[in-house]
């Protein structure tokens, strides 16, 4: 007997798995946003959820809305009985309301999670259709959950850690709340002590200078050299295309021993302007890549018509080609402009001069034991708003421009 | 028009053509070449070279001058006094000299017998033979004034004086040695090494995949949502590494991170761990005990948090290429969600992940600013391109860094070969 198969072994085991995840997140939740030290219960929110589900798949009214109401109702009561009326915080050292609060989002979470996995299934042995879609469904919610979280907390602490201060952050690590009450002055004081003491704008200046330079340079050789490689005919052209990949493919970490020898004896080591040379010779290759495969799907038929119109080839590029590629060029020059403003090896190498760091080298020199945390956190923040402002406004640019050209990382 | 004529004439627009080509191609070539390409042969040429950090600093002679006594009217003598040294620690330097130029207005009295003086231009010119490394001295002129107004110290000063010799610089040099390979191999940690990186990629790259597409499945179903979500499972990947890494850093910190706090409020843990720099921990499974090297296992965890936006979004985009009427045919057919993924979505992204593997599996093998960060390469996470900067630039050994760096390219060249034979005609 496939006791799996079973709608209503299901609807327990989705109820289980749901009631013991709310209750570990909500009392996670609840931990960080108060900062009081509760323990965590899962026994009774499990066996509150189970019951819960039993209940979902037993109860299928054709009242949508009363069966959800009575629910809810339902995994409230239970999630409270079953930890005999204290599910977060048996010790009593919260006010009441927020556990009361902690337990309806706990019921209304749970139930629709539930609910939801659930679905129309019935509690005898289903179909291998049927169960398997059950199994997905469920699969499903608890994956998304997992993914938000765990992409979610990592930029959250960032945040949150930078607004902190030394005495609130080694006396409670679980306080994760952020009090907008203390005002301004207090609660960014890392950030202007970064912008005081650190320099951090001579840091975001250079970031900048360095990045901008990069997509520049960057574009100014990539953009002649995609044409030729897509539109003009040229002995070693399929190789060049094949293999203008495979630079790709080569560490960093073995260019910079001689890099860094060699730029030491020309003094070009400890300046921006090495960096500016170094960074455009790695984003070039896949700027070319990229480029290339748009030039190639304009039609040829406007190149032939600018030459009888009298047009050089470099006129062809930059009066028909690069307007036309608009999109493709911005993509790249933004692709471009995150991976110099990112880099860190050859910046953390070449740099001595604290004038001259970037955002980059200028971080790492604050993860020592005499810079508190929240500084370095405040950092972490300055050098990531530019490049996820710049994702979000220009995502579906930046999203085709990396499946296209296959970011390096 | 004959046809000789015509294949003339095509073969001229031809060359122009190429001509043209190569010329919008030559920046790019030439960057590539003196940035990418010939450090790499620089770096094979360094590995077979004794060099430490302290030779790039090419050995100097040291030449400062001083006016010793004082000019003030016409008979009153001094002294010029010139030390010079060489300041090579290592190499000795050889046929070293140095010319000055003395100002008008006095008379030499005393001569060093290393030097001469040519009266016309009173140029002083003096050579020291050969010097050792480290090895110094001084030279003394005795002089008198001619004139009332003599000339005072910054008169001496004014000219500089100019050293000539020839020194031995090891990286020019044609002396090769394979004690960097001999000192590499037999270290009793580069075996170590080569399989932390080995263990870092191969889990780094699958858990990466596996998580990627996992994501790809959970946003092909459309939800309130799904857009802002999409772009939030990037953020690992376009945020800057060290943003990302010290957070990570900071979370696992052993005494004021969150996550120690909350395993131990929990009653997970008795005490702090110390995620980031304990090399083996003892976890009991439900009861069964075994050992977990602590560090290695966050690093790769880290790697796959960083990297799985990336396999997400090709998988996804590939996903959505899919035409969704064969989708609804199965549907018909009655085929199940796990036959209808097993025999209609994998096929379809079979190339893109076989692709992703192999790109992932090298880039994660090159990878070095993540552990860097992390760990230091500390705590049994030390890979090869960790070693490569421990070599080089923590024990100040170039040529054995580079040795290191050679292995990683050897290694990487059978990666290639192998990419390159397997890589399937419609990537990506």
């Amino acid at each position: 007997m496939k006791f799996w198969m079973h709608g209503i072994f299901g609807a327990v085991l989705a109820g289980g798995l749901w009631g013991g995840i709310w209750q570990i997140v909500l009392t996670m939740a609840l931990i960080v946003s108060t900062g009081a030290g509760l323990s965590l219960q899962t026994g009774p929110a499990v066996l509150a959820g189970a019951s819960a589900g039993l209940f979902a798949i037993l109860f299928r009214s054709k009242s949508t809305m009363l069966r959800h109401i009575c629910g809810v109702l339902a995994m409230g009561v239970l999630i409270w009985g079953f930890s005999l009326g204290a599910p977060y915080d048996p010790r009593a050292i919260l006010p009441a309301w927020q556990s009361w609060l902690t337990l309806v989002i706990a019921a209304g979470a749970g139930w629709f999670s539930i609910a939801a996995a659930i679905g129309n299934m019935s509690p005898a042995r289903q179909a291998r259709y049927a169960a398997e879609k059950f199994y997905l469904r469920l699969v499903w919610g608890l994956g998304l959950i997992m993914f938000v979280l765990i992409v979610a907390i990592p930029f959250y602490v960032m945040v949150m850690t930078s607004l902190k201060s030394q005495q609130s952050l080694l006396g409670n690590p679980l306080d994760f709340s952020i009090d907008p009450g203390v005002g301004g002055a207090v609660l960014f004081r890392s950030y202007i002590e970064l912008f005081t003491k650190y320099d951090f704008g001579t840091l975001l200046i250079n970031s900048t200078i360095v990045s901008v330079m990069t997509v520049l340079i960057t574009l100014l050789f990539a953009v002649p050299g995609a044409y030729a490689v897509a539109r003009l005919r040229f002995p070693g052209r399929k190789w060049l295309s094949g293999s203008v990949l495979l630079i790709y493919l080569i560490p960093a970490i073995i260019l910079v021993i001689p890099l860094y020898a060699v730029f030491s004896q020309l003094g070009l080591r400890n300046s921006l302007l090495g960096l500016c040379i170094v960074y455009p010779a790695t984003t070039i290759p896949v700027a070319l890549y990229m480029l290339r495969g748009y030039f190639a799907g304009l039609p040829s038929e406007l190149d032939d018509a600018g030459l009888m119109d009298g047009l050089s080839r470099l006129q062809i590029i930059t009066r028909i080609a690069m307007p036309l590629s608009t999109p493709a060029i911005a993509s790249v020059a933004l692709y471009v402009f995150m991976i110099a403003w990112n880099e860190f090896l050859f910046a953390f190498m070449f740099l001595d001069d604290v004038k001259l760091f970037t955002l980059s080298r200028g971080i790492v020199s604050l993860n020592s034991s005499e810079v508190p945390r929240q500084h370095l956190m405040a950092g972490a923040v300055i050098a990531t708003t530019p490049v996820l402002v710049i994702f979000l406004w220009f995502e579906r640019f930046l999203v085709s421009g990396l499946t296209a050209g296959s970011v390096k990382g | 028009m004959s046809d000789g004529a015509r294949r003339r004439g095509e073969g001229a627009l031809a060359r122009r053509e190429k001509r043209l080509a190569y010329s919008l191609l030559l920046p790019t070539f030439a960057l590539v070449l003196g940035v990418i390409l010939l450090p790499l042969l620089a770096n094979f040429w360094i590995s077979f070279k004794p060099v430490t950090l302290a030779d790039l600093r090419p050995p100097q002679l040291i030449v400062k001058e001083q006016l010793r006594g004082k000019l003030a009217a016409e008979g009153d003598t001094a002294r010029i006094e010139y030390r010079f040294r060489n300041s090579s620690i290592k190499y000795p330097l050889g046929e070293v000299s140095f010319t000055d130029t003395l100002p008008d207005g006095i008379k030499i009295t005393g001569l060093d017998e290393a030097c001469r003086i040519d009266e016309t231009t009173a140029k002083l010119t003096c050579e020291l033979g050969d010097l050792d490394a480290k090895s110094r001295g001084r030279i003394r002129i005795e002089i008198e004034a001619l004139t009332g107004d003599p000339p005072g110290k910054a008169d001496f000063r004014a000219s500089a004086p100019a050293a000539t010799f020839s020194a031995y610089n090891v990286m020019t040099s044609f002396d090769f040695t394979l004690g960097n390979f001999q000192k590499i191999f037999s270290a009793a940690e580069f075996w170590d090494v080569l399989k932390v990186s080995v263990y870092y990629t191969v889990f780094g790259t699958a858990g990466a995949l596996l998580f990627g597409l996992f994501a790809a499945q959970i946003m092909q179903k459309a939800f309130f949502g799904r857009p802002v979500i999409r772009g939030l499972m990037l953020f690992p990947y376009v945020a800057p590494v060290i943003a990302v890494a010290f957070s990570w850093v900071v979370l696992f910190d052993p005494f004021s991170g969150a996550v120690n706090a909350m395993l131990q409020q929990m009653d997970v843990a008795s005490g702090p761990i110390n995620f980031f720099g304990q090399r083996m921990i003892e976890v009991s499974f439900f009861g069964v005990a075994f050992n977990l090297p602590m560090a290695l296992t966050m690093v790769i965890l880290f790697e796959v948090w960083r990297y799985f936006p990336l396999s997400f979004l090709f998988i996804l985009a590939r996903m959505q290429s899919i035409p969704s009427d064969i989708y609804e045919a199965a549907e018909i057919d009655g085929a199940t969600p796990m036959q209808q993924f097993r025999f209609l979505s994998l096929p379809h992204i079979a190339g893109i992940l076989a692709v992703l593997f192999l790109l992932r599996f090298i880039w994660t093998f090159n990878k070095f600013d993540d552990i860097f960060l992390l760990t230091g390469g500390n705590a049994g996470t030390r890979t090869l391109t960790v070693n490569v900067y421990e070599q080089a630039f923590a024990i100040s050994n170039l040529g054995a860094g580079a040795a290191v760096a050679v292995v990683i390219f050897v290694l990487l060249l059978v990666f290639s070969i192998i990419f390159i034979r397997f890589s399937p005609k419609d990537a990506g």
